[in-house]
C-alpha cells in the first residue's frame, strides 16, 4: 500500500508536521506483541481515578444516561455520517436536529434554537457577537459569576477585536445589581449573566433584563438545561439570548469533551443566529418534510461579511442531547430536576453538621452550593480522593481569596449513603 | 435594463427617487437581476441617522448577499415592511413596491454625487462589457 501511494515508510505521511512537533516517544517497550501492548496501555488506563464517588460540577455534570441513548446514537446512520453537504437529503438528520430545536426552545422559553454548537462558552462568544452586531456598541458586561472558562474563551475569541469588557464582581456568591447598574449604559451591547451562577446562586434576573433594555443592550443568559426542570426559563425572565453546556443532557463527563453548546434566541434575532437552524415543511405531494432553512453565510456567500465561523453543528451530541430529553419526557425532567434539588438540600444539612464546614444560604440554590473549609480546599480535596470521594471543585483555582471554598454539586446519581459517607469522610480529613 | 428617468442612481447600484425634502431608496433594476431571486432585505430602523455611503440595508439572494449604502445623509422616517413577507417585491418592482425605506435628507448638495438616467445607463453599460 505504501507503493502504491508512493511513500517509502508510514514516517512519511507525518512529514508535513515538523518533527519538533512530533511525540518524541510514546514510551512502550520495542518488540511487544499487539497483547501485550493492549495489556499494557490498559494498566496505564486504569491508573486514572474514574470511579470516584464524584461530588464535582463547576459546569459539568454526573448524570445518569439511559442505555437507550448510546443504542440509538450508536446507529451506524448517525454515527457514520458526516455533516450533511447535500442537507435535504439527510431528512432523519434534520428531522433529529429538528427535534432537537425544538427541545432547546421549550426548556429556555425562547423563540427559535440554532442546530447547536461547540459548547457552552463558544456558545457565550456567539451571543456576544451576535450583541456587537446588532448593537453596533463594543461594551459588554459580565458577571464574574459565569464560568471562568467561558469568560476565558471569550477573552480569547475577542483578543483581536477592540471590546470593552466589564466584570461584575460577585458579593456573598450573587450577582451584584448595584455594581451592574453603575456600568450599565448606552454604550453597552450585551449584559452576560449565568443562572445558577457558579458559585451554585440561583437568581431572578428579570429586573436585570429590563434595565439592560432600557439600555437598547442585549441580555444573555448562560443556563444549565436540567434546571430548567424547575427554575424560571431565561425566555421568562426576558432574556434576547440564551446559551449553555448541553453536556447534562445524556453526554458522558470527558476530559475534554466533545461537549455540546446550545443556543436560544427571540425570533427577530434570527437573522443573526450562528450556525444552521432547520424548519418543517411540506413537499409537492403534501408530505411532511424538513430543510435547511436558515445557514451561517460562512461558506456559500458573503464570506468577508461572515456572520460566524461556525457553518457546522456538534450533531451526535445534540442527537444525544435530544434523545435524552425524549426518554425522560416532559414530567420526567421535572422530577429529574426536583430529585437534584432535594438531594442537594438533603447534602447542605449533612455537611452543616459538621463541625468548622459552613453551608452558604445567603442565596437559593440548585444542586450545587459552596461550603467554606476551615483549611485549604486543595488539601481537603487530595485527602477525600484517598477515601473514594471527588468531593467538590476547590474555588480558590478561580476566584482570589477563597482558598478555603468548596463548590459541591449533588446530583440524581447520588444516594444518601454517599452523601452520608461524604460528610463523614469529610469530618475525618478535616 | 430599466432606469427611469425621475430618478438618481449610485455606483453601488442603489436609486433615490426625491419628492421634497424626502427620498425613496432602492436597488436598481440591474442590481436585482444581477443578484437573482431575492430572499431577504435587512433594513435599517425608523429613526437610524444615516451618513452618505454609510451601510444602511443589506440584500440577500439565492447566490450572493451585499451591502446597501445609503445614497445620502439623512435620517430614516419609514422603511417598507411589505419586503418581510415579500422579498421578491424587489425583483418584481424595483423601482415602484419594491422600494427599501424613505429618508429626510439632511445635505442637499450630496446630491451632486449621483447619476441621472442617462449616465448610470452608461455606467452600467461599461460595466457590463
Amino acid at each position: 500500500m505504501l507503493k502504491t501511494i508512493g511513500v517509502s515508510g508510514v514516517g512519511d505521511l507525518f512529514k508535513d508536521i515538523p518533527a519538533s512537533l512530533r511525540p518524541k516517544s510514546f514510551n512502550i517497550p520495542a518488540g511487544k506483541s499487539e497483547c501485550e501492548v493492549t495489556g499494557h496501555l490498559k494498566r496505564l488506563s486504569s491508573k486514572n481515578a474514574t470511579d470516584l464517588i464524584n461530588f464535582v460540577g463547576a459546569g459539568f455534570y454526573d448524570h445518569f444516561i439511559p442505555a437507550a441513548v448510546d443504542a440509538i446514537v450508536n446507529r451506524p446512520e448517525f454515527y457514520t455520517a458526516y455533516t450533511p453537504y447535500q442537507p435535504e437529503c439527510s431528512q432523519g438528520w434534520l428531522q433529529a436536529i429538528y427535534e432537537y430545536q425544538t427541545v432547546i426552545c421549550e426548556l429556555t422559553g425562547l423563540d427559535v434554537s440554532n442546530a447547536s454548537l461547540y459548547d457552552g462558552g463558544t456558545a457565550i462568544y456567539e451571543a456576544a457577537m451576535m450583541a456587537l452586531r446588532l448593537t453596533k456598541r463594543n461594551k459588554i458586561i459580565m458577571d464574574s459569576g459565569v464560568n471562568l472558562i467561558y469568560r476565558t474563551m471569550l477573552y480569547t475569541y475577542t483578543s483581536n477585536l477592540s471590546i470593552e469588557f466589564v466584570e461584575i464582581p460577585v458579593v456573598h456568591g450573587q450577582s451584584s445589581r448595584e455594581e451592574l447598574f453603575k456600568h450599565l449604559d448606552d454604550k453597552t451591547a450585551a449584559v452576560i449573566l449565568q443562572n445558577p451562577n457558579f458559585f451554585g446562586a440561583v437568581d431572578d434576573y428579570s429586573d436585570i433584563v429590563e434595565r439592560v433594555h432600557k439600555h437598547g443592550a442585549l441580555a444573555i443568559a448562560s443556563v444549565y438545561p436540567v434546571s430548567l426542570g424547575m427554575l424560571k426559563s431565561p425566555g421568562e425572565m426576558g432574556f434576547d439570548i440564551a446559551t449553555g453546556e448541553g453536556q447534562s443532557l445524556g453526554i458522558p463527563l470527558s476530559f475534554g469533551g466533545p461537549y455540546l453548546g446550545f443556543m436560544a434566541a427571540k425570533k427577530e434575532l434570527v437573522r443573526q443566529m450562528p450556525g444552521r437552524i432547520v424548519g418543517a415543511t411540506i413537499d409537492k405531494d403534501g408530505r411532511r418534510g424538513f430543510v435547511l432553512t436558515l445557514q451561517t453565510r460562512e461558506q456559500h456567500i458573503r464570506r468577508e461579511k461572515a456572520t460566524s465561523n461556525i457553518c457546522s453543528n456538534e450533531a451526535l451530541c445534540a442527537l444525544r442531547a435530544v434523545v435524552f430529553v425524549s426518554l425522560v419526557g416532559t414530567e420526567g425532567l421535572k422530577e429529574l430536576a426536583q430529585r437534584n434539588y432535594q438531594k442537594a438540600e438533603f447534602a447542605k444539612n449533612e455537611l452543616s453538621r459538621i463541625a468548622g464546614v459552613e453551608v452558604k444560604r445567603s442565596a437559593p440554590t440548585f444542586n450545587e452550593f459552596t461550603v467554606s473549609l476551615p483549611r485549604h480546599a486543595n488539601e481537603v480535596v487530595y485527602g477525600m480522593i484517598d477515601k473514594g470521594f471527588a468531593c467538590g471543585f476547590p474555588l480558590g483555582r478561580f476566584y482570589k481569596g477563597m482558598n478555603n471554598y468548596l463548590l459541591v454539586a449533588v446530583t440524581e446519581k447520588r444516594t444518601k449513603e454517599d452523601i452520608r459517607k461524604l460528610a463523614d469522610g469529610l469530618e475525618a480529613v478535616l | 435594463m430599466n432606469a427611469p428617468k425621475n430618478i438618481l442612481y449610485t455606483k453601488d447600484h442603489e436609486w433615490a427617487r426625491i419628492e421634497g425634502k424626502k427620498a425613496y431608496i432602492g436597488i436598481t433594476d440591474y442590481a436585482q437581476a444581477a443578484l437573482g431571486d431575492i430572499t431577504f432585505a435587512g433594513l435599517p430602523k425608523k429613526g437610524d441617522v444615516l451618513k452618505q455611503s454609510d451601510i444602511c440595508a443589506t440584500v440577500e439572494s439565492v447566490k450572493a448577499a451585499s451591502d446597501v449604502y445609503a445614497p445620502f445623509s439623512g435620517k430614516v422616517v419609514a422603511v417598507n415592511e411589505n419586503l418581510a413577507a415579500h422579498p421578491e417585491l424587489i425583483n418584481k418592482s424595483p423601482y415602484e413596491s419594491g422600494y427599501f425605506f424613505i429618508m429626510e435628507i439632511s445635505n442637499e448638495p450630496e446630491k451632486a454625487k449621483l447619476m441621472d438616467s442617462t449616465a448610470y445607463s452608461a455606467y452600467v453599460e461599461g460595466i457590463s462589457k
